[in-house]
């Protein structure tokens, strides 16, 4: 992909690597090359394959199919800890170490210097001190980790896994819950080691931080890869069409044929809806047989819209009306009462209870809903299930099987059983169709549209423009958790819904750099 | 359901019959009854009727254990009920007797409840508070004596018979029952294992999770209470420092050799009480073979790491595997 000459040589490749859970094809063929000294950046949506890709290289996963060559030697790590071995070290977002420790012995920990088996702590103090002076970090190493920030933890993990000789480091998601002047520290770590010659691959979803810090870009998406570019030649909108736009592969994939455009009766709506530090404020209309579709990068506020329609957290500011009367949606409960249906995007934690089966979970919200003392008898929620059954085509079609041996796709389709069976007048999706099979994509697709038809009005959050595109009446673009353009009727195209992004975080980037 | 409940309860009978017989082999007239007095004696009826206060414990513990917590204050609370119970049995009737006893019982549950799902304490420690104060609780209504009383109505509860069968045993049937109706004949069976599976999920999915967890704390202490009573009224005094010592452990146990875990979802109220009778037909066995009681506690743990391994699915799959090997030899022999 990248036409200039190699500046350095390469010292992680990873070629054709697969990888497959069950039918989900979670990488196909995917390659990724890390030179030595450079900072690259691994792009992609939430199941673009990216943690994937990161736990196959460090060794979580085994890998299906494909090579990966560390220095050009072949390397197959079976653990975190192989991995660490052969000289590729991570750090996660959340601090894998032991805050109850000092520094210095999380900095030594399991190779402590030691006389006569007993730990030299003024030598290790002496040493911690060195090793995080390198570092621009000067701090009482003797006192415990959890008094510091989270950007000295970061650093101190650094520390830890490069002293352990590492070669490559793996970044994941590393600023999300650092201040500025925090990330500012990192990043400042980040070019020593890459002039030290290790290669860093930096995995996030702060676009500005990307291009602040990374010389190169691979974006993944649906388990395939899209691109390597260098930094300074992709443009942010060329950037996030790759990240969220058609797939290189696909034909056009055109627009539903535009429905007959009534007036169409409101159904919800919400004036200056929002919550502080979560979500600015927004108005918002959902109607009748209409498909509303929230667009957007991860983080910019789709999920958080979802969770204040349903009540999953408290709104602090405006007003929501069902059918035109003033309602207050304190919890899922309330919004459940007065008609409204939520598919998380976290489908296993948030969505199916697994041990429970097909039908328990099929009749949950509607039970939930009539109460303790209206109990669905066995026979009617039998009939329940098996009528959704039939009619989603879940599979197997045993109204019996535990839910959590069902595939994703079908799983999928449990939960919005669980709401239709509820016979919502709204019905919020995230991410509908995340993590599931090509086949199982389509009917859910399918799915949407006759639910409009029927008259429900839907709330869609999707990372698939396409999808959007092909189904939404409406769209709403949002960045920085809130809602910032309505696209309606034929204003509905990809390149437009990408442009409204970009445009705003180049305007950003602009106005915001010093 | 009925095609999972005979398999499902499989160990536990297995385990119940292979104690019962162990228990006729050290003691032949194990299984002897005659009746005296229009009521039945004799080993079986025993078990029975020892095993009442842990087999009231594990109605409600079971409940309490399905949504993913556990209480530690069930013997506090068998304690706390039976000195109510004791200092008002021979100035006041059975009914307010009872109305008191199982009062304190719903107070004491309500306040687990509440510091369980309103305020979101983790169930070990909330219901510890509760197990550590409630016994001086007790100790303060009894004034630190052994409060005995002589009332022929509440002593009947312990030690009266109905149709021949001792009253503990006729509560605690009752209690089932009553239990049973309540959680399967209404949703509220669906919510606890729905809540006790995924809260997150179950609440996303609109069910009232909090009030479904004070729901269960507030049952799990009303069985206490009433073991606890039944407790008092057995010995016709209440020792606030012994009254239920140890006896939640007992109940946890049972829970446990039931089948439900104590990750939550799934529970059995009928295995439950299996399981109780496990334990108690263990400790009679124990009794009647003449062994001291110290082996109890060692026979104890034997068997119930016996009922877990046939519960655990990685045995299951050990033995399939096993068989299909013996299989293998022999095609080969």
């Amino acid at each position: 992909m990248d036409k200039s000459p190699d500046p350095a040589p390469s010292l992680l490749e990873v070629r054709g690597v697969s990888k497959n859970f069950d039918t989900l094809r979670a990488l196909q063929d995917v390659d990724f090359t890390l030179r030595a000294g450079e900072i690259h950046a691994l792009l992609g949506e939430n199941g673009a394959g990216k943690s994937t890709l990161i736990k196959v290289v460090t060794g979580v996963f085994a890998r299906d199919a494909g090579n990966v060559r560390l220095d050009g030697v072949d390397i197959a790590p079976r653990s975190a800890k192989a991995a660490l071995d052969a000289g590729i070290a991570t750090v996660y977002q959340e601090v894998n170490l032991l805050p109850n420790l000092s520094v210095a012995q999380n900095l030594f920990l399991g190779r402590q210097p030691t006389r006569f088996a007993m730990v030299r702590e003024g030598e290790m103090r002496r040493r911690a001190a060195e090793l995080l002076a390198e570092f621009g970090l000067d701090i009482d190493v003797a006192a415990p980790l959890g008094n510091y920030s989270v950007a000295v933890q970061h650093v101190t993990a650094i520390a830890r896994a490069v002293d352990l000789s590492a070669r490559v480091l793996i970044l994941d998601e590393p600023t999300a819950s650092l201040d500025r002047h925090e990330v500012e520290i990192l990043f400042r770590v980040m070019r020593q080691l890459a002039a030290r010659g290790i290669g860093i691959v930096f995995v996030s979803h702060f676009l500005d931080q990307v291009y602040e810090i990374s010389d190169r870009i691979t974006v993944l998406r649906n388990g395939r890869l899209v691109g390597e570019r260098q930094t300074a030649s992709l443009s942010r909108l060329e950037l996030i069409r790759m990240m969220l736009g058609r797939e290189l592969a696909e034909t056009t994939s055109e627009r539903a044929a535009a429905r007959p455009h009534q007036a169409r009766d409101v159904c919800a709506s919400f004036e200056g809806y929002g919550k502080a530090g979560y979500l600015a404020p927004f108005d918002l209309e959902l109607r009748h047989g209409e498909v509303v579709g929230l667009a957007g990068l991860l983080g910019s506020g789709r999920t958080e819209t979802a969770r204040l329609v349903f009540g999953a957290e408290r709104a602090d500011s405006g007003q929501a009306k069902v059918e035109g009367k003033p309602v207050r949606l304190l919890s899922p409960r309330d919004a459940a009462q007065h008609g409204f249906g939520y598919c998380p995007e976290e489908r296993k934690t948030e969505g199916i209870v697994a041990d429970l089966t097909v039908r328990e979970n099929i009749v949950l919200a509607l039970q939930a809903r009539l109460g303790l003392h209206r109990p669905l008898s066995r026979r009617e929620q039998g009939e329940i299930a098996m009528r959704f059954i039939r009619l989603l085509d879940i599979r197997p079609a045993q109204p019996e099987r535990p839910v959590g041996l069902l595939s994703g796709g079908n799983q999928q389709k449990v939960l919005l059983a669980r709401w239709l069976a509820t016979a919502p007048r709204l019905l919020v999706l995230d991410e509908p169709t995340r993590g599931i099979d090509v086949g199982a994509h389509a009917e859910i697709i399918r799915l949407i549209r006759e639910l409009c038809d029927d008259g429900l009005a839907l709330l869609v959050i999707s990372s698939e423009l396409d999808e959007i595109v092909s189904y939404s009446d409406r769209v709403i673009v949002l960045r920085d958790r809130a809602h910032i353009e309505q696209l309606q009727g034929d204003a509905i195209e990809v390149s437009r819904i990408l442009a409204a992004i970009a445009a705003d975080a180049s305007a950003r980037a602009e106005g915001g750099r010093p | 359901m009925m095609s999972r409940l005979p398999r499902r309860g499989l160990a536990q009978a297995f385990a119940l019959v292979v104690i019962l017989l162990v228990d006729r082999a050290v003691s032949p007239q194990f299984f002897d009854l005659r009746l005296q007095d229009g009521r039945l004696f004799g080993s079986v009826i025993d078990v029975l009727n020892r095993g009442t206060p842990v087999a009231l414990l594990s109605l409600g513990m079971v409940l309490v254990i399905a949504t993913r917590g556990i209480d530690l204050s069930v013997g506090a609370v068998m304690a706390i009920a039976g000195a109510i119970a004791a200092s008002l049995a021979d100035s006041h009737g059975l009914p307010l007797v009872l109305t008191a006893a199982l009062g304190t019982g719903v107070i004491c549950g309500l306040w687990n409840g509440i510091l369980v799902s309103l305020l979101g304490i983790q169930p070990i420690v909330a219901t510890l508070i509760l197990m550590v104060a409630g016994r001086g609780v007790a100790q303060l209504i009894t004034e630190g004596r052994i409060v005995t009383f002589t009332s022929p109505d509440l002593v009947w509860l312990g030690n009266g018979g109905v149709l021949g069968l001792p009253t503990p045993v006729v509560i605690a049937a009752g209690m089932l029952l009553v239990t049973g109706a309540v959680v399967r004949g209404s949703a509220l069976g669906l919510l606890i294992e729905a809540t006790g599976g995924n809260a997150r999920a179950s609440e996303l999915a609109g069910v009232g999770t909090r009030a479904t967890i004070l729901a269960v704390y507030v049952w799990c202490s009303v069985c206490a209470a009433l073991a606890g009573v039944i407790a008092a009224a057995d010995i016709m005094g209440a020792d606030a420092n012994n009254a239920g010592l140890w006896l939640e452990l007992d109940a946890i146990l049972a829970v446990v050799v039931g089948g439900t875990s104590l990750f939550g979802g799934r529970f059995s109220l009928l295995l439950a009480m299996v399981g109780a009778l496990i334990i108690q037909a263990m400790n009679t066995g124990i009794l009647l073979s003449g062994y001291p009681p110290e082996f109890n506690l060692l026979v104890k743990a034997v068997v119930v790491i016996a009922v877990l391994l046939l519960q655990s699915p990685r045995l299951a799959g050990a033995a399939r595997f096993a068989s299909i090997a013996a299989r293998f030899r022999d095609a080969k022999a």
